[in-house]
């Protein structure tokens, strides 16, 4: 420690990370962990029941409302935890400037990602 | 220039080279690991989800590439994924909510982890393959 700092403890640590936002990711990635466990083994066990399906059918399963919403959940749930994981790898191992960037680019990617996804899961109830 | 400016190399820490690998230590990295798999996977559903809203010829050319070998090692891979960081979610959940700390449990809990996870696996690839006829 700088002996010769005119500082108190407490100004030297302001500013350096608080608790402020941390629970704050911390339950979140609880919340969408518990939603999880039943979106994606609904999806699962769908994906399973389908195998060998044709077009028709899938789409045409993809189209009833109960699970077209499901999935669009799914998406939202499962991009949201993907973001809220990988933040946490990209902070433990990207220690440059380059974690700047790389924390964006997730973000970005994880909204366009899901974007994406819902757009796509809307347009096979309107259009498929 | 006071002592702490000084930037001393110093070992890191955990030393991971130099640790006996646990059951614990390991399933702490396996469910990082699986967490940024399936982050990759995540990815492949959109692109599925996009390719059925395309149309049957592109939906097609999806099917037709999780239905090759290659494809069926990678979906294969990411099912044990994604049932391995299920359980290890799930046994996270129980320690948040205050469960399963002993060490004992804790080897309990992390060998149902394993077990759950291949049992579950191995059922639903099988499960698949009869469907599939």
């Amino acid at each position: 420690m700088d002996r010769q700092s005119m500082r108190s403890p407490l100004a030297r640590a302001m500013g350096l990370g608080s608790a402020k936002e941390g629970v704050e990711h911390w339950w979140m990635e609880r919340v969408s962990a518990v939603a999880l466990v039943p979106l994606t083994l609904w999806f699962v066990a769908s994906i399973i029941a389908h195998t060998g399906s044709d077009y028709a059918t899938f789409i045409a399963w993809l189209r009833m409302p109960l699970v077209n919403i499901l999935m669009i959940l799914l998406v939202i749930a499962l991009f949201y935890h993907t973001a809220l994981g990988l933040r946490v790898v990209i902070e433990d191992y990207v220690h440059s400037w380059i974690k700047f960037g790389a924390l964006a680019a997730m973000h970005l990617s994880c909204f366009a990602l899901a974007a994406a996804g819902i757009v796509a899961a809307l347009r096979i109830v309107f259009y498929g | 220039m006071s002592n702490s400016t000084v930037k001393r190399i110093r070992p890191l820490s955990p030393n991971i080279q130099i640790y006996r690998p646990q059951l614990t230590s390991v399933l702490s990295i396996v469910n990082r690991i699986t967490g940024i798999v399936l982050s990759v996977g995540a990815v492949v559903l959109v692109v599925w989800l996009i390719a059925a809203a395309t149309g049957p010829q592109a939906y097609a050319v999806v099917q037709g590439a999780f239905t090759s070998r290659l494809g069926r090692i990678v979906v294969f891979g990411c099912t044990f994924a994604f049932f391995l960081h299920l359980c290890g979610g799930i046994r996270h959940l129980f320690w948040d909510a205050g469960y399963g700390f002993d060490l004992r449990s804790i080897y309990v809990s992390g060998w149902t982890v394993v077990a759950a996870s291949v049992a579950l696996t191995v059922a639903a690839c099988l499960t698949s393959l009869i469907i599939a006829g």
